[in-house]
C-alpha cells in the first residue's frame, strides 16, 4: 500500500472530492487472503463464468490470448473461493496462502 | 469620524439603469429575483410562510417566463437533496423553506456545505413547533447557525429582491463556494406589499451570466464525491469550509459595490443609524432594524443619544465593522427573535459578546428575547430596552440575566 | 405446486416466448459480449465473497454510454469510498442515508436542462442504494422518485439487513431471521415480521419497468439493469445480494444462496412492464424452503424443537407470495401460461 503524504487544508480538493477514478488500486487487498486460487488452464474451457462472478474484480480478460481468457490477479484477490465454487467444471483449486 | 456609510441612492446610477417600481410582498420579491437569476433547477417544498415564493415560481415555469426545472419534491428533505444533486452537476440551483422545513432537512444542510454547492435558498423565518405556531421568529435559521451556510437577514421586500440576487455572487465565487440561506421574517416581510425597484431582466442576466462549475459530476472526468472521510482526514475538509467563510468575507466589499453599481443601492455587511455619536446602540436583525430605526428617532427627539445596528450579514460574521459601530457606546441592548434554551445568552447577544470581548472598555451588554411566535414588537418597548441599558450602563452594570419583551410574565 | 417434467418444460418455452412476442430484445447473450473495462473496483473494502459487490461489478457491465451513479451511505458506499481510495471510475456521489433517489432527480432534471443548452454531456442517471437506504429510511425519496416520473434508475441492492452498522435487521430481512436487533432467545425466535415487498410498492406508482434478479443468473440481472436504464421514465430493480457474514456462511457459497433463494421461490424473480407482470424465473420443481434456511448461520435456531413452527410459517408465507405472483401474471397478462 503506498503511503502518500497527507495533504494539509490548504492542498487538499475541496468538498473531499476525489479526483482520481479507481484510486483504491492503490489499496492492495490481496494482503487479506489466507487461501489463493489457481487454474488449471488446461482444463480451463474459457466460459468467463468465473470472470463475471469475481467481486473484486481481480480476474483478468486476456482479449489477444489464444491459449488463455482470464487470469487471476493476485494484488487484490481476497481468497473468497466464489471462482472455484462457481467453475463448471471445478478447474480452480483453492491452496493455501 | 464615520463609521461604514449607507449610501442611499447613487443619482447617477439612477439614471443610468431605469428601474420600474412592483408592489410585491417579500416572497414574491425573492421569486422574481430568482426567476432573473436563470436558475437551473427548482427544488422545493411548500411550507407557511413561504408558499407564494414556490406558488409564483411554478407560476412563471408553467408560463415559460423561466426555464428552470421544476421538481415538487415530497419533502423539504428531498428538495435539499435534489438541489444538491443538481449542483453537483454544476447546475445553479434555488430552494425555499421555513421552520419545520428547514429543521427536516437539517442534515442535508451540512451535506450542502460540506459538499460545497452553492445553493440559494430563502427562508420565510418561522418559529419552531411544538407548539406549532407559523408566524415569524429566527429559531429556525439559529437552529442552523453551525450547518456551515451563509445567511443574510433581509429587511423589506427590497432586500429581499436584491440580497437573492447578490447571494448567487457571494455562493458562486469559485473561491467561496458555499450555499447561502437569504432569510425574511415570517409574514413581517415575506407577506407585506411594499415598493420594490426592480432591474431590468438584461440587466441582470448580465449581473448573474448562467452558472460555470470546475469541479462537478462530469463523465469526461470521473470524480467522486462524499466519500467517507475517517479521523485522518475529516478535519481538513470542515477547515477549509471555514476557509471559505473568510473569503466570502473578504469578497463582500466587492459584492457590495458590484450591486451598487448596477442598482444605485449600496448595501454593507451591517447598518449603522445614528451610531456617531450614540450612547446607546440597539442591536437586530430582520424587519424589527427598521422598528429600531423609529425608536432611535423618537429617543434622539427626547434627547436621548440612542442609535441603531442592524446586522445584514450573519454569517460569516462581520466583527470589524461590528467593532467599529459598537466601540464608543456605553450601552447595547441586543434584540434577539429567538431562545437559546439554557445557554448564558441567546444568539445574537452571545455573538456581539464575543465580538467585544477583545476590547478594552466593553459597553453594557443587554440580552433582550422579543417577537418569538410573530409576537409584535413596538417602538415603544424598543425604546424602554434601550433607555433601561443606558441605565443600566450609568449603574455600571457589565450585564443582567436576559430580559423578554412583551412576554406575560 | 410440484409440476411434471413437461409443464418444467413448457414453462421455460413460455418465458423464451414472451420475451419474443414483446419485442424486446435483450442486449447480452454471452458473456464474452460483455466490456472488459472494469468501472468498479478492485482495491475496494468489501469483504471477500460479498454479494453487493458482485451486484455493482454486473450493473456497471450494463451501462450503455456515460453514465453518473449515486450512491446511498450502506456497505457499497463506505466500503468502495474511503478517502482518499475510490472504487469507482464513473461519476459518483453519495450524500446522505434516505436521499439518493431525490439527489439523482436533481441530477437528472439539471443534466436534462444543461445539455439542452450545451452546458453539459447528456448522462444516465441511476441511483443505487441497500435494502436500508431504499426499503426502508429511503422509502419516501424512492416514491417521490417514482411519482414524480422522473428518467432514473433506482437499484436496490438486497442483503437483507442494515448490514453496514453490524447486521441489523431492515424491512426487508425475512421472517424469522436472526439480527443484532432481532435477536434470538427465550422471548424471540428472531425477527417477527414478513419482508416488505419494495418491488411491490414500487409497481404500485405505475413505472414503466421494475424487475426482481439475483446476483447468481448474470444474464437476467444484467439484461434487466440495461432494460430499465433503457427505458424512458422510472424504472426499479430489486436485487438480491448475499451477504456472507451476516447471513453466516462461508464465502464462497455467496452465488449458491442466491441460487437457493430463487430455486426455493424465497426470492421470486420476475418483472412488471407497465402494468403487464411475468415471472422469469418459473422455478417448476421449487426446493422446500428448509433446504436454503439450513445453509445460513442466521436461521440456524429455526431448526430448534420450540421454533420449527417458524419452518412451516415461512413455507406457507413464500407459497402464498409466489400464488399471488402469478395471480398478478394471470391476471395481467396473456401470455401466462394456463398452469
Amino acid at each position: 500500500m503506498s503511503q502518500k503524504r497527507k495533504l494539509s487544508w490548504k492542498e487538499a480538493t475541496i468538498a473531499g472530492a476525489i479526483n482520481t477514478p479507481k484510486s483504491s488500486m492503490d489499496y492492495k487487498t490481496g494482503l487479506w487472503r489466507s487461501q489463493t486460487p489457481v487454474i488449471d488452464y488446461a482444463r480451463c474451457t474459457k466460459c468467463l463464468i468465473c470472470w463475471i462472478y469475481c467481486p473484486e474484480p481481480t480476474i483478468t480478460r486476456l482479449v489477444d490470448n489464444p491459449e488463455r481468457v482470464v487470469e487471476i490477479n493476485q494484488e487484490y484477490c481476497k481468497g473468497c473461493g466464489i471462482c472455484a465454487d462457481v467453475c463448471p467444471v471445478k478447474c480452480i483449486s483453492m491452496g493455501a496462502g | 469620524m464615520t463609521t461604514v456609510t449607507e449610501v442611499e441612492r447613487k443619482d447617477e446610477a439612477k439614471k443610468r439603469i431605469k428601474q420600474k417600481v412592483l408592489g410585491l410582498r417579500g416572497d414574491d420579491a425573492v421569486a422574481y429575483a430568482a426567476r432573473q437569476a436563470n436558475v437551473d433547477v427548482i427544488s422545493a417544498y411548500p411550507i407557511t410562510p413561504q408558499t407564494i415564493m414556490v406558488e409564483e415560481l411554478s407560476r412563471f415555469v408553467a408560463n415559460g417566463w423561466i426555464k428552470a426545472k421544476y421538481i415538487n419534491v415530497e419533502s423539504e428533505h428531498s428538495a435539499m437533496s435534489g438541489c444538491i444533486g443538481a449542483a453537483l452537476v454544476g447546475a445553479r440551483t434555488f430552494t425555499a423553506t421555513a421552520s419545520q422545513g428547514l429543521a427536516y432537512m437539517h442534515e442535508a444542510l451540512y451535506a450542502a456545505s460540506g459538499l460545497r454547492c452553492p445553493t440559494v435558498m430563502a427562508v420565510a423565518c418561522r418559529a419552531l413547533s411544538a407548539p406549532l405556531n407559523i408566524h415569524g421568529d429566527h429559531s429556525d435559521v439559529f437552529g442552523s447557525r453551525d450547518s456551515g451556510w451563509m445567511q443574510v437577514f433581509c429587511e423589506n421586500a427590497q432586500e429581499s429582491y436584491d440580497m437573492t440576487l447578490t447571494a448567487f455572487k457571494m455562493a458562486e465565487d469559485e473561491k467561496v463556494l458555499t450555499p447561502i440561506m437569504v432569510n425574511l421574517d415570517g409574514f413581517i416581510t415575506s407577506h407585506s406589499l411594499e415598493r420594490v425597484n426592480i432591474l431590468p431582466d438584461e440587466v441582470v442576466n448580465q449581473y448573474l451570466p448562467p452558472r460555470t462549475a470546475d469541479l462537478k459530476l462530469d463523465t469526461d472526468k470521473p470524480v467522486t464525491f462524499g466519500a467517507m472521510a475517517l479521523p485522518d482526514y475529516y478535519f481538513e475538509f470542515k477547515r477549509q469550509q471555514e476557509g471559505a467563510m473568510a473569503e466570502a468575507y473578504r469578497l463582500m466589499p466587492k459584492i457590495w459595490r458590484d450591486f451598487a453599481v448596477i442598482s444605485g443601492r449600496r448595501y454593507s455587511n451591517v447598518r449603522p443609524y445614528k451610531l456617531d455619536d450614540a450612547e446607546v446602540a440597539i442591536v437586530s436583525m430582520g424587519s424589527t432594524s427598521g422598528t429600531a430605526r423609529y425608536a432611535v428617532d423618537g429617543l434622539r427627539n427626547r434627547k436621548v443619544r440612542a442609535g441603531s445596528l442592524n446586522i445584514r450579514l450573519f454569517r460569516p460574521w462581520p466583527a470589524p465593522e461590528i467593532i467599529r459601530a459598537l466601540k464608543n457606546v456605553k450601552a447595547v441592548a441586543i434584540l434577539d427573535r429567538a431562545m437559546s434554551f439554557g445557554a448564558p445568552g441567546t444568539t445574537l447577544f452571545e455573538d456581539i459578546a464575543t465580538t467585544l470581548y477583545s476590547l478594552p472598555k466593553q459597553p453594557t451588554l443587554v440580552n433582550y428575547v422579543y417577537g418569538l411566535g410573530g409576537r409584535d414588537v413596538t417602538t415603544a418597548q424598543i425604546s424602554k430596552a434601550a433607555e433601561d441599558s443606558l441605565k443600566l450602563a450609568r449603574q455600571r452594570k457589565r450585564t443582567v440575566p436576559t430580559r423578554y419583551l412583551g412576554v406575560r410574565d | 405446486m410440484v409440476t411434471t417434467e413437461a409443464a418444467a418444460v413448457a414453462a421455460a418455452r413460455v418465458e423464451q416466448s414472451q420475451d419474443r412476442k414483446e419485442g424486446y430484445k435483450p442486449f447480452l447473450t454471452k458473456l464474452s459480449d460483455l466490456p472488459t473495462e472494469e468501472l468498479f473496483g478492485p482495491g475496494h473494502r468489501l469483504c471477500s465473497g460479498c454479494g453487493p459487490a458482485i451486484a455493482m461489478r454486473m450493473l456497471t457491465k450494463a451501462f450503455r454510454g456515460p453514465t453518473m451513479v449515486f450512491n446511498a451511505t450502506g456497505c457499497v458506499e463506505v466500503s468502495s469510498t474511503p478517502y482518499p481510495y475510490t472504487a469507482w471510475g464513473v461519476p459518483w456521489a453519495h450524500i446522505l442515508f434516505q436521499n439518493t433517489a431525490a439527489s439523482a432527480c436533481g441530477a437528472v432534471e439539471a443534466l436534462a436542462k444543461l445539455a439542452e443548452e450545451g452546458r453539459a454531456k447528456k448522462a444516465d442517471v441511476i441511483a443505487i442504494g441497500g435494502d436500508g437506504g431504499i426499503v426502508d429510511i429511503g422509502i419516501a425519496a424512492v416514491s417521490g422518485a417514482l411519482e414524480r416520473g422522473h428518467d432514473l434508475t433506482i437499484i436496490c441492492y438486497d442483503n437483507e439487513n442494515y448490514q453496514n452498522t453490524g447486521i441489523q435487521r431492515s424491512g426487508a430481512t425475512p421472517l424469522g431471521s436472526w439480527s443484532t436487533t432481532s435477536e434470538v432467545g427465550e422471548n424471540s425466535y428472531g425477527k417477527a415480521e414478513w419482508k416488505k415487498d419494495i418491488l411491490g410498492i414500487a409497481i404500485a406508482h405505475q413505472i414503466p419497468y421494475a424487475a426482481s434478479a439475483t446476483i447468481a443468473d448474470w444474464r437476467d440481472y444484467i439484461n434487466k439493469v440495461r432494460r430499465a436504464i433503457e427505458v424512458d421514465g422510472p424504472a426499479f430493480l430489486h436485487v438480491l445480494a448475499p451477504c456472507q457474514l451476516g447471513w453466516r456462511y462461508d464465502p464462497s457459497q455467496t452465488i449458491q444462496m442466491a441460487r437457493l433463494a430463487v430455486d426455493t421461490r424465497m426470492f421470486p424473480v420476475y418483472e412488471c412492464v407497465d402494468g403487464v407482470y411475468t415471472i422469469n424465473r418459473r422455478v417448476p420443481l421449487p426446493k422446500p424452503v428448509v433446504e436454503y434456511l439450513k445453509t445460513q448461520g442466521r436461521f440456524r435456531h429455526l431448526f430448534e424443537e420450540k421454533n420449527k413452527w417458524v419452518l412451516e410459517r415461512i413455507q406457507q408465507g413464500v407459497d402464498k407470495n409466489w400464488q399471488r405472483i402469478v395471480n398478478l401474471e394471470r391476471a395481467t397478462n396473456p401470455a401466462a401460461p394456463k398452469v
